[in-house]
């Protein structure tokens, strides 16, 4: 059971396990070691690339059965290349091949009784989470768009499963994703619909590159699922707090950084399972609510709130819960006035954040003890 | 005819005329530059145009493009005519709380309608009845003529004609369904294909065509069906004298139910269903031999015989002495008079289920989903049931911003309403079955099962409860 759990909740984090990966040609034979399934940590360059087509049928590998499922997700996650360095490389054009497998990937974002089934029906939770927070700022709007008029910006759209709902609220979205492959899966599926086709814009690109030319534009920005693949969290919420409006919303979901979520990924497949090699594990670049409310803070954003979601696998729908050990979801307000912290007050915030971070780790210890 | 024609086009020459030069591109390609329209009615009969109704007033669809489908003619009534209509509907709160939400109830009351406040069973070959009444003088149910209806739910579509856009005389006649989810280049959304060639496209097409329905047979849903050996004959009476004629009368005879429903204070509408034979025989019998078969129906006690009588009595006084409060009197059902002319008709019945009630991007509502005996009345009810539910669920839908077609919110529609449809059918099956024989130890069994029933208050409020939703 805890094998199913641990699957369903690793195939949630696929979604956005693409973004690391970067699609180029010449650099095919750096994968031959990892289908090998040798292990060897040097043996790659930190620009480790993928071919589009080679990734797929690796992805679709990697679900026939859940002892693979873990050995080349965890792999696959110990080349993440650091999130600064992944818009660097130049693009290769388009060719046949690829459309093939943007074909294929397309079907699989959208099937909603397939791998991202669990991100299909947390839109149940998440969107009413963004819908509801940000109507809590307007005093009035449209029943039929509540809405319009706002711009938000979804980080890491994948293939647009946000990036449409928060649309056909009436929100003009941009969704943003450094894979190619997923912008155009997002832009097809779109294509279809004359209304959603206005609202939303795709763009396959950082979030660097766009901080500039929007800067303050945004009522809202939405990283679901992404911040636990980033590996300066400091920088990308300093980039989110960039592009914000005075006033606006940031919306994160991502994994808390737990002892249950340490058991379920970490120390069942690494150590009981046997099936991933030690020092692979990424459990390090999960985020604790804590840790997180300490950063959003300390860039002048006041958390509003941090709700616990669980998923039930055996329905496949998500419930909100006081319980933030697996999944959560938070809502920051960036402060409506316009304010750079002074040296001094960034200072102080920094002390307050370590002693956060040292009563968060006392706190751990303490439940450890108890139990 | 010319407006006929230029009404039906309109949305879609234009449309056409863009699509030309673009199709070689891509099979879909026209998609994009098209009017998709969020939900298509396929079927404008009481529930399509009660469904495109509730949608064009929800404030969650202001934003949305709707469309009903009809391959009839307009049906607005000039002038409320004289004679009453033979088609009627009984009308639960529950459906008349749906009609009131967007407005078409206010039109029936100005209208014409009866409310019934008790209902009369009882059967043909015991003395054994059950009555149905609200101690409180709410009302339990309305008689409403079909057409009465229909003229109500025209004027508040057109009142609305900026929302939902009413194609009459247009009929589908191919449907073209969207692979399980988005592959390749092929467009995602339902392809309605119309006798004059144009093709609409929707997100989500919601089949209320009846109980042959086209729709459910193009997306080749199992329909479980089997035709009663019954036809139902349906009149419109007057009776012997003016009453007060608030109850609804229904007596089980072997060989069907017939039901006497009431109109105004002289009139009450007849639904008789029996032998095949027996209802051609009683449409074109004269009107005199008519109307005494009707009287005869409901006051003969030719079935009786001495044993079920006497066991029947022993079961009452049981119930007296265990609980001496008073027991609701029998009541004598009105005489009737004569039939009006020409409003006899006779319709075949049967029942039909169909096993799924949604599939991507499509949902089965009213008759096309399910068809009843009418003996409990419920033909509509049921209908309107699958309106509001489905309402609710699409509503939350829209709200959250999902895809209208999307299973995870049909499918809880589906559950909730066959849970109840299937109750329903599998109860006016069994009561038309035990009812359809005159063997001695069926009939005891039914005899006072019947009693006991109308003995326990709470059980009969439980099913009015049920009814009347």
């Amino acid at each position: 059971m805890l094998n199913v759990l641990l699957c369903r909740a690793f195939c949630l984090q696929l979604e956005r396990w693409s973004c690391i990966l970067r699609s180029s040609e010449d650099n095919l034979k750096n994968l031959q070691p990892l289908l090998g399934g040798a292990y060897s940590k040097n043996q790659l360059s930190w620009t480790l690339q993928i071919k589009p087509s080679v990734f797929s049928e690796y992805r679709i590998m990697c679900f026939k059965s859940y002892s693979m499922t873990f050995a080349c997700l965890n792999r696959m996650k110990s080349y993440r290349l650091p999130w600064t360095r992944l818009y660097s490389t130049s693009r290769t054009t388009v060719d046949s091949s690829e459309v093939k497998t943007f074909l294929a990937l397309a079907h699989r974002w959208w099937d909603e009784q397939g791998v991202y089934a669990p991100l299909h029906s947390m839109n149940d939770l998440r969107v009413p989470f963004i819908r509801d927070n940000l109507l809590k700022t307007v005093a009035d709007h449209q029943p039929g768009k509540p809405l319009s008029g706002m711009k938000i910006l979804d980080v890491g759209c994948g293939g647009g499963l946000l990036t449409e709902p928060l649309g056909r609220l009436g929100a003009s979205v941009i969704g943003i994703d450094p894979v190619d492959e997923n912008i155009k899966t997002a832009q097809h599926h779109k294509s279809f619909d004359p209304v959603l086709d206005k609202r939303i814009e795709y763009r396959a690109c950082s979030l660097e590159k766009i901080v500039e030319e929007t800067a303050e534009t945004f009522d809202a920005v939405v990283a679901s699922e992404v911040v636990e693949h980033v590996l300066d969290l400091e920088m990308f919420i300093q980039c989110c707090c960039q592009v914000l409006k005075p006033g606006g919303s940031l919306f994160i979901t991502t994994i808390n950084k737990t002892q249950l979520s340490y058991a379920l990924g970490i120390v069942f497949s690494e150590q009981i399972a046997g099936i991933v090699p030690k020092g692979t594990h990424t459990w390090e670049k999960f985020v604790s609510p804590e840790k997180l409310e300490s950063i959003l803070e300390s860039n002048g954003l006041s958390v509003q709130t941090v709700a616990g979601m669980l998923y039930n696998p055996f329905s496949g729908y998500w419930r909100w819960s006081e319980n933030t050990s697996l999944n959560y979801a938070a809502h920051a307000l960036k402060s409506s006035m316009q304010k750079h912290p002074a040296p001094a007050e960034f200072a102080l915030k920094e002390e307050t954040e370590e002693l956060r971070i040292e009563t968060s780790t006392n706190s751990g210890v303490h439940e450890a003890l108890k139990k | 005819m010319a407006a006929r024609l230029a009404r039906i086009r309109w949305g879609t020459a234009p449309a056409a005329a863009r699509r030309g030069p673009l199709v070689s591109c891509r099979r879909w390609a026209g998609a994009s530059s098209d009017t998709v329209y969020d939900v298509v009615v396929s079927g404008g009969g009481l529930v399509g145009a009660a469904m495109a109704c509730a949608l064009g007033y929800d404030i969650h669809f202001c934003d949305k493009k709707i469309l009903l489908l009809e391959a009839g003619p307009k049906k607005v009534l000039g002038k409320l005519p004289e004679t009453y209509s033979n088609r009627v509907s009984s009308i639960s709160p529950g459906s008349a709380t749906l009609l009131s939400s967007f407005g078409a109830w206010d039109h029936i009351c100005n209208m014409r309608y009866r409310a019934f406040r008790r209902m009369q069973v009882w059967d043909a070959c015991s003395e054994a009845l059950i009555m149905f009444d609200k101690d409180n003088l709410d009302d339990m149910g309305c008689i409403v003529e079909n057409n009465v209806i229909m003229h109500a739910l025209t004027k508040q579509l057109e009142a609305v004609s900026d929302r939902v856009t009413v194609l009459y005389k247009s009929k589908a006649v191919s449907y073209t369904w969207p692979y399980p989810f988005s592959m390749a280049d092929s467009s995602p959304w339902v392809h309605i294909t119309l006798g004059d060639g144009s093709i609409l496209q929707t997100k989500l097409l919601i089949g209320a065509d009846g109980h042959n329905s086209g729709v459910r047979q193009a997306a080749g849903i199992q329909n479980v069906s089997w035709n009663y050996d019954q036809s139902a004959v349906v009149a419109t009476l007057h009776l012997s004298e003016a009453t007060e004629n608030n109850v609804a009368w229904q007596r089980f005879l072997p060989s069907g139910p017939i039901a006497l429903l009431p109109l105004s204070d002289t009139l009450s509408s007849l639904v008789w269903s029996t032998s095949h034979e027996h209802a051609a025989e009683l449409v074109s019998m004269d009107e005199e031999k008519f109307v005494d078969a009707v009287n005869s129906a409901f006051w003969s006690d030719a079935n009786h015989t001495d044993f079920i009588d006497s066991a029947g009595s022993m079961l009452q006084y049981a119930v007296a002495f265990l609980k001496p409060t008073k027991i609701s009197a029998r009541q004598l059902p009105p005489s009737v008079a004569r039939v009006d002319a020409r409003s006899r008709i006779l319709f075949p019945l049967g029942l039909g289920h169909a096993a799924e009630y949604v599939r991507p991007r499509l949902a089965l509502i009213g008759d096309a989903a399910h068809r009843v005996h009418p003996l409990a009345g419920q033909g509509a009810n049921m209908g309107f049931g699958d309106i509001s539910s489905l309402l609710h669920h699409l509503r939350t839908a829209a709200f959250n911003g999902k895809d209208l077609g999307s299973m995870s919110h049909l499918t809880a529609y589906e559950t909730d309403r066959q849970r109840h449809n299937t109750a329903l059918l599998a109860a006016t099956d069994l009561l038309k079955r035990l009812y359809s024989t005159s063997a001695t130890p069926l009939v005891l069994l039914r005899t006072w099962g019947l009693q006991a029933t109308n003995a326990v208050s709470p059980l009969k409020e439980q099913i009015m409860a049920f009814a009347s939703k």
